[in-house]
C-alpha cells in the first residue's frame, strides 16, 4: 500500500500491479494514470484486457505511432489471458520505453506467472495490491484511507468501523469516504457510532462483549432490543463465533508482543490486547464448550429448530455461565 | 464399445434399463435414479439417454451416443443446479420445454441432476408435466435417495437404484478409460471410496493427493481447543485451495463468453449499464456456485476424515474389511490406540453432525470448529 500515497511519481516504462484486491487495483491504476498525465499531459492512454483477447492486438497497439506521441497501455486481467495473449505480451515487453509505458494488472495465481516473472526481471515497478482479508489488513487499509485524505482517526474509531462494516471491503471503503466528506476534525468512536452504530454487526459485538464478560442480563437485554428493532439473529451469531474464535487463538498463542501475535494471527493489535483482557476467567475447555453451543445455535437459527431467538438466547446463557468456570 | 461403458458395477440397474430401451412401446416416462454420491447417477442418466436415442440401442460410437453422454445432444436437457435449490421459474421453463417435440431424435430427455433440490413449490410445478407427459418426453430425476425427493414426484416415477461400485470396478475403469497406471488406479479408487470423479482427480492430480493426505493425518494433532480451531481453519484452507483450482478457469471462460456474446470491450474501464448488469448477474451466479462448491468440497473432505476414524474402528474390532487408508497407517493405528471404540463412534457422530450443519447452511468454519473440538485426542 506504500505506493498509493498521493505524491506524483515519475512512471517507469514498465509497471506491474500485482494482487487480487480490486479496490487497491483501482486506486493504483488511477494513481498511475494521474502520474502519467502530470509528467506528459499529451499522453494517449489506451486499455485492453487479457479476457477475450484477439491474438495480434498487443503488437499492433504497441507499434510506434505515426507522429511519435507518447502512449501508455493499461493491460488488465493478465492472469486471465490465453496462451496467445501471454505470448504477445511477452513479445512486446522489450518495446517498453518512456514513450510506450506498459501497465500490467495481474491479480495473482499461477496462470500467467511467466508474465509476472518477466516484468520483475525487467525491473518493472511493482505495486502490490494484496487481498484485504484479516482484521489487521483492514486496520491498515482504514488507517491509510484517512491518512490519504489528511484526516486523523482514533484507534477506537477504526476498531468500531471495522466491527460494523469490516465484512465487506468495498463497504468499508465507502464508509471511510463518507466519514471523510461528512465530518470535520478528529474522527473518534462517537462519530463512527453516530453514522454506523445501528449496523447489526455493531450490535453483535456489544452482545458478545457482555456475554463473554459473564454479564448474561446485559447480553440478553441487548439481544432482545436488537430483535425487537427487527435485526436478524444470523449475523449476531456470526459475531459471537468470531469473538470466541479470537479468544481461543490468542489464548493458545501464549505470551509474546501484541504486534508479533497480531501479525501471526492476522488480527489487529488492539484485538489482541482486548482478547487478552477478556481471557481472564476463561479456560480452553470452557471456550470449546461455548463454540459448540454457538454452532448448535447457528444450526437452529438456520431452520434446524423451532425458535431461532430462543436458540441464540441459550447460546448466550451458556457463554455467560461458562465464564469463570 | 457400449454407451454403458462408464456405468461401473451397476449390473442390477443395467438389467432394468437395457430392458426398457429394448421395448420402447412399454417405456416409462418418468424415472428416478437414486444412489449415494459417487455412484454415478448423472453418468447413468446420460448413458440411458444415449441408449434411447441411438439407432442401435446404445452402441457408444455414433453421434447420438456421444453427444448424449457429453451433454451436447439437442434433445437431451441436463438441469444441474449450482444454487442450493431449484427455483420455481426454472421449473416453469422445464415444463415448457417438456411440452415441445424432440428436434432431431425420437425422444426429448430431461435429466434433473439434483431432484433433491426441488422445493415444495418448484417440485409441484413439475408435477403436472411428469404426471401427464408428452408422448415423446422422458424425465430422469436423480437424487441420493428416495427420501430426498418430494413424495408427489417419487410416487409417479420408476425408481432405479444405483450402488457404490466396487473399488476394483472403479480402478479398472480408470486404467481402461483414462490410461492410469494400475497401482495408482487402485490407490485412487480405494481412497475415493469408489467415487469415480474423485478417484480420477486423485489419480491425476498430485495436489489433490497431497491435500487428502493432509486431511487424513490431521486427527492425531488435535489435542487442545487451540489445536482444534487451527485444524478447522486448515481444513477450510484445503477446501478453498481445491475450489480455486476447480473454478477459476471456468469462471474466466464464462466471463469471456458473455463479453463476446454482448460484443463488449473487455478492456473498457467502465462498461455500459446493460453490460454491467449482465456481468453483475454472472458474478452473482458464480459466487453462488462457489459457495455451493465450497460446501461440497468441505463435505468431501469430511468423508475423507471420517474414513480415518472408520478405519481405526475396523482395526480395533479386527473386522475383516479392507481399509480405505492403508497408506496412512500411522494415523489409523494411532487413532485406534488413542480412542476406545466408543470414542471413535462419538468422533464419527461429530463429523456427521458437522456435515448435517454445513448442509443446513451453518458457516462451514464454525461447523468444523465445533466438530474439531469434539475430536480432541484423549490424554
Ligand atoms: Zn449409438
Amino acid at each position: 500500500m506504500s505506493e498509493t500515497v498521493a505524491v506524483a511519481q515519475r512512471v517507469p516504462p514498465l509497471v506491474l500491479i500485482h494482487g487480487p484486491e480490486s479496490i487497491l487495483i483501482e486506486r493504483a491504476l488511477s494513481q498511475v494514470a494521474a502520474d502519467l498525465r502530470l509528467a506528459q499531459p499529451e499522453i494517449e492512454i489506451s486499455r485492453l484486457s487479457g479476457v477475450a483477447y484477439d491474438a495480434g492486438t498487443l503488437p499492433m497497439e504497441a507499434s510506434p505511432s505515426l507522429f511519435g506521441e507518447a502512449r501508455a497501455l493499461i493491460i488488465r486481467d493478465a492472469d486471465e489471458g490465453s496462451e496467445a495473449f501471454q505470448t504477445d505480451l511477452l513479445a512486446v515487453l522489450p518495446d517498453a520505453s518512456e514513450d510506450l509505458v506498459l501497465v500490467v494488472v495481474h491479480k495473482g495465481g499461477a496462470r500467467g506467472k511467466k508474465i509476472v516473472d518477466a516484468l520483475k526481471s525487467a525491473k518493472a515497478r511493482v505495486i502490490d495490491t494484496p487481498a484485504i482479508k484479516t482484521d489487521r489488513d483492514k486496520q491498515d487499509f482504514t488507517t491509510n484511507e484517512f491518512r490519504r485524505a489528511g484526516r486523523k482517526a482514533t484507534p477506537d474509531a477504526v476498531r468500531a468501523l471495522i466491527e460494523a462494516l469490516g465484512s465487506d471491503v468495498a463497504e468499508l471503503a465507502s464508509a471511510c469516504q463518507q466519514l471523510i466528506s461528512d465530518t470535520t476534525g478528529l474522527i473518534d468512536e462517537q462519530v463512527v457510532m453516530t453514522y454506523h452504530g445501528g449496523k447489526v454487526e455493531a450490535t453483535g459485538f456489544r452482545v458478545a462483549d457482555a456475554a463473554i464478560a459473564g454479564d448474561a442480563a446485559e447480553a440478553l437485554r441487548l439481544l432482545r432490543h436488537a430483535i425487537a428493532t427487527g435485526l436478524d439473529p444470523v449475523p449476531i451469531v456470526a459475531v459471537l463465533a468470531s469473538q470466541l474464535r479470537q479468544l481461543v487463538k490468542v489464548g493458545a498463542a501464549g505470551r509474546g508482543r501484541s504486534a508479533d501475535l497480531a501479525r501471526d494471527l492476522g488480527m489487529a493489535p488492539w484485538q489482541i490486547d482486548r482478547a487478552r483482557r477478556a481471557l481472564s476467567g476463561w479456560s480452553g475447555d470452557a471456550l470449546g464448550h461455548c463454540i459448540q453451543a454457538v454452532a448448535a445455535a447457528d444450526f437452529e437459527v438456520k431452520g434446524g429448530g423451532r425458535d431461532p431467538v430462543y436458540a441464540v438466547e441459550r447460546a448466550i446463557l451458556t457463554i455467560a455461565a461458562e465464564h469463570g468456570r | 464399445m457400449s454407451v454403458w461403458r462408464e456405468v461401473v458395477g451397476q449390473e442390477p440397474a443395467l438389467a432394468i434399463l437395457t430392458k426398457a430401451v429394448a421395448d420402447p412401446a412399454a417405456l416409462t416416462h418418468a424415472w428416478l435414479f437414486t444412489g449415494p454420491p459417487g455412484s454415478g447417477r448423472s453418468v447413468a442418466a446420460r448413458a440411458f439417454a444415449g441408449a434411447l436415442l441411438c439407432p442401435q440401442g446404445g452402441c457408444g460410437e455414433c453421434r447420438e451416443c456421444r453427444t448424449a453422454v457429453d451433454g451436447t445432444h439437442a434433445d437431451v436437457d441436463i438441469v444441474a443446479t449450482e444454487g442450493l435449490s431449484i427455483k420455481v421459474d426454472q421449473a416453469r421453463d422445464l415444463v415448457q420445454l417438456a411440452a415441445r417435440r424432440p428436434s432431431v431424435g425420437r425422444w426429448r430427455i430431461i435429466i434433473v441432476e439434483d431432484a433433491d433440490r426441488l422445493t415444495e413449490h418448484s417440485g409441484n410445478g413439475l408435477l403436472k408435466a411428469i404426471e401427464e407427459p408428452t408422448a415423446r418426453t422422458i424425465w430422469v430425476l436423480c437424487a441420493p435417495s428416495v427420501e430426498d425427493v418430494l413424495i408427489t414426484l417419487r410416487s409417479r416415477s420408476r425408481q432405479v437404484r444405483l450402488r457404490t461400485p466396487p473399488v476394483e470396478a472403479v480402478a479398472a475403469l480408470l486404467v481402461e478409460r483414462d490410461g492410469i497406471d494400475p497401482a495408482m488406479a487402485r490407490y485412487a479408487a480405494r481412497a475415493a471410496q469408489s467415487h469415480v470423479g474423485v478417484a480420477r482427480r486423485l489419480a491425476r492430480d498430485e495436489g489433490a493427493r497431497i491435500r487428502r493426505r493432509q486431511v487424513i493425518t490431521m486427527p492425531m494433532r488435535i489435542s487442545g481447543v487451540g489445536d482444534a480451531i487451527g485444524a478447522a481453519s486448515d481444513l477450510m484452507a484445503i477446501a478453498e485451495e481445491e475450489k480455486e483450482g476447480a473454478l477459476t478457469e471456468r469462471n474466466t471462460a464464462e466471463k469471456e463468453r458473455l463479453l463476446a456474446t454482448l460484443g463488449a470491450d473487455p478492456a473498457a474501464r467502465t462498461q455500459p449499464p446493460h453490460i454491467r448488469s449482465q456481468l453483475a448477474a454472472l458474478e452473482k451466479e458464480q459466487k453462488t456456485r462457489a459457495t455451493r462448491f465450497t460446501r461440497d468440497v468441505v463435505d468431501r473432505t469430511l468423508v475423507d476424515l471420517l474414513s480415518a476414524y472408520r478405519d481405526a474402528l475396523v482395526l480395533r474390532t479386527q473386522a475383516p474389511v479392507a481399509l480405505v487408508n492403508e497408506d496412512t497407517m500411522d494415523t489409523v493405528s494411532g487413532l485406534a490406540r488413542a480412542f476406545g471404540a466408543d470414542g471413535l463412534l462419538r468422533a464419527m457422530t461429530a463429523i456427521g453432525t458437522a456435515r448435517e450443519r454445513i448442509a443446513a447452511n451453518v458457516p462451514p468454519l464454525l461447523a468444523l470448529e465445533a466438530m474439531a473440538i469434539s475430536l480432541r485426542v484423549p490424554r
